[in-house]
């Protein structure tokens, strides 16, 4: 149905403190340590300055990571760039839901803050994402029970065959309780892998 | 007034997430938002929630924050003069 | 331009009404559904104003006929009831005899049952169903059980532009030829969990909100549910289907500013109207009304007005917005608005931003503050969510 060919130019898996970008293990860490720790010692290890990194919620920080792995060759902050966002997971934003209701569970100690609260929804990391690269594109965040890569990859086609976006990024990027997996993988009508279901299942072992 | 000024900056560091910064790198008249510590609106409202949990201070007009919050000197005054805690 | 995306049935349950009817009624009367909150206790009920359904959980349980075990979260059963209404309206009596998905979208999702019952899990088993009603998916998979949907389903997660995001991926699956017909909108019920949230970004006003106004002091949180079925052309000429409108436009951009502030010139919601035109093929002269997002807060109707300046010049059509009846409805809110225009289309009537009171200095805007007849061929609905997520529809007239 759609009138281009797609293609994978790029892919990047975070998981148990790991780092693989096109299939290779760019950073680890101990898998011991928790996430906050190991996503700090990822954004120095890669010479990063972004403050605000540090103000993101877990789900952001990781989203993070792996856009900038993924778009940092790619965007430019002059110009606006094209490329359309689309992420998916099962939790939502679950478990910054819950550091937020943590702060309004009790009359004594009844402090709801705003800092978590404007992180109390999936979409937001898209957002951060959005500001980073100066993307005014089209973005939207699917909840699924799990990784749906039928459905984000006609979606996708979808897209870039009605010139909707140049290029895709596409996400299973999942937080909760410390276990986290993320999935990112960048799509365009030019070259790379072929882009199809059964490419992006291979790539991710799922 | 000392005591409150060391203790807003390490709590503004704290609260605030910010990873690099340093009590010592935080000058008693340093703006706090715009250029300085480059803070924004959602900061300007965690110190406010912070102003009612630490100092008992309740601030219900967020307008009024601007000049309270411009450096840790006005913080500390504003701080010293109202406090419940 | 193209026609677009058929309509042919809708359904809703607001703080204005429990039918398509009740709320048209209740929106060429004046009839305002801001009050203070009484489903639930909240230190925050002497200072808030909500647009709140009243009725209870009891009375939604007893309406859906849901048997005792059940465990349905209020934005759950607010969207069933809003679901099947639609379904009824457009006169589906075998909902699988064409293929059909439902995309349906929450921001709180199963959190008000959450917020109740969290601490008790632990001392109280009969209560851990609601542990997995939690997830947003899981009120778009009640609705889709209740209705018997056994094609797509998903869930759209984009704070205040999600339903504008389903109605627009619905749209686009019909067109893809992937669906013969989908169900789109949203559902959200009110929790301690937003209010406290949005009072916490102290944008929350004590009193009736007032789009547009100098004086407005921010949004009241309202609950609600609204589902519109698109069927595809095809099945529209076989059956005969009678077209309430069609969704002829959408547009969705990012602003790119923050993450829940919008940037000083509504460069989302400018990219975002203009898609939505484009997709329409339609020029600004063709839009008699515009639907706005207009929650009340400083930021938003600064924002918004801003990019409506720049959209359309010296010729911005009459607009409102009509959250000073419902309140700002979150993830259902792009949907009600839905309703509304449709409504709006079929009457040749646009409603009236009410409590406006003195024009924003900031530049020449005045909504339409009466209840206005005219022609109505084309009408924009903006709705624009946290994290940048700026979504526009445009909805046509059926003639």
């Amino acid at each position: 149905m759609a009138d281009k060919n797609s293609f994978i130019q790029s892919w990047c898996t975070i998981q148990n403190n790991k780092i693989d970008l096109n299939g290779e293990t760019i950073f680890e860490s101990e898998p011991a340590i928790g996430f906050a720790d190991f996503a700090k010692a990822a954004y120095r290890n890669f010479g990063w300055s972004y403050p605000k990194f540090f103000k993101m919620d877990s789900l952001s920080k990781l989203a993070f990571i792996a856009a900038e792995l993924l778009l940092k060759d790619e965007t430019s902050s002059e110009t606006e760039n094209d490329i359309a966002l689309v992420f998916s997971n099962k939790s939502s934003s679950m478990d910054t839901d819950v550091t937020f209701q943590e702060s309004i569970a009790t009359k004594e100690n009844y402090y709801p803050s705003p800092a978590v609260f404007v992180y109390t929804l999936p979409n937001i990391c898209m957002g951060e994402i959005s500001i980073r690269h100066n993307l005014k594109s089209e973005n939207s965040f699917f909840i699924f029970e799990k990784f749906n890569p039928g459905f984000l990859s006609n979606y996708t086609d979808v897209l870039l065959s009605t010139n909707r976006a140049e290029k895709v990024l596409c996400a299973w990027v999942d937080f909760y309780k410390e276990t986290y997996r993320a999935n990112f993988y960048l799509v365009n009508s030019t070259e790379g892998l072929e882009h199809n279901e059964t490419t992006i299942k291979t790539l991710f072992n799922t | 007034m000392e005591a409150v000024k060391q203790e807003l900056k390490e709590k503004i560091i704290s609260v605030l997430n910010l990873e690099d910064v340093n009590p010592e790198d935080i000058k008693d008249t340093d703006p706090l938002f715009g250029a300085g510590l480059g803070l924004d609106s959602i900061d300007a409202l965690e110190l406010i929630v912070m102003l009612d949990k630490d100092y008992g201070i309740k601030l219900l007009d967020p307008k009024e924050g601007k000049a309270i919050f411009e450096s840790i000197e006005t913080m500390a005054k504003y701080i010293s003069e109202n406090r419940t805690k | 331009m193209n026609q677009g995306v058929a309509i042919t049935g809708m359904g809703i349950i607001s703080a204005i009404g429990n039918t398509v009817e009740e709320n048209f009624t209740a929106l060429t009367n004046n009839k305002v559904g801001i009050s203070t909150i009484d489903n639930i206790v909240t230190i925050h009920s002497d200072n808030i104003k909500v647009g709140e359904i009243k009725k209870t959980n009891e009375a939604l349980v007893a309406e859906l006929a849901l048997p005792p075990g059940n465990n349905f979260s209020r934005t759950a059963m607010l969207g069933a009831i809003a679901a099947k209404q639609a379904v009824k309206n457009a006169g589906i009596t075998d909902i699988n005899e064409y293929k059909t998905g439902l995309i349906s979208s929450t921001s709180v999702g199963g959190m008000d049952m959450t917020e109740r019952y969290y601490y008790e899990y632990f001392k109280n088993s009969s209560i851990l169903k609601y542990v997995e009603s939690h997830d947003g998916g899981d009120s778009s998979q009640k609705i889709a059980d209740t209705l018997g949907i056994t094609e797509i389903v998903s869930t759209i997660s984009t704070a205040c532009s999600s339903a504008a995001n389903a109605i627009m991926l619905g749209a686009r699956l019909i067109k893809a030829g992937k669906l013969d017909r989908v169900i789109v909108g949203g559902t959200d019920a009110l929790a301690k969990f937003t209010i406290n949230g949005f009072k916490t970004l102290m944008i929350l006003s004590d009193t009736d909100n007032t789009p547009f106004d100098n004086e407005r002091k921010g949004l009241n949180l309202g609950e609600a549910a609204a589902y519109l079925v698109l069927e595809s052309e095809e099945i529209v000429k076989k059956e005969g289907k009678k077209v309430l409108a069609y969704v002829s436009g959408y547009g969705n951009a990012n602003d790119a500013f923050h993450q829940t502030a919008s940037s000083e010139n509504g460069d989302g919601a400018f990219l975002a109207m203009q898609k939505a035109m484009k997709v329409a093929g339609l020029g600004v002269d063709d839009i008699d009304y515009i639907n706005a997002h207009g929650t009340a807060t400083p930021n938003n109707d600064l924002s918004e007005g801003r990019a409506i300046i720049r959209m359309f010049g010296d010729k911005v059509p009459d607009f409102s917005s009509t959250k000073p009846f419902t309140g700002h409805t979150l993830a259902a809110a792009a949907a009600i608005e839905a309703v509304y225009s449709v409504l709006s289309l079929q009457n040749n009537v646009i409603f009236p931003n009410l409590n406006f009171k003195t024009p924003m200095s900031e530049f020449d805007l005045l909504p339409q503050t009466s209840l206005k007849h005219k022609p109505i061929q084309h009408v924009l609905s903006n709705s624009f969510g946290f994290g940048g997520n700026c979504s526009t529809l445009i909805f046509s007239k059926s003639e």
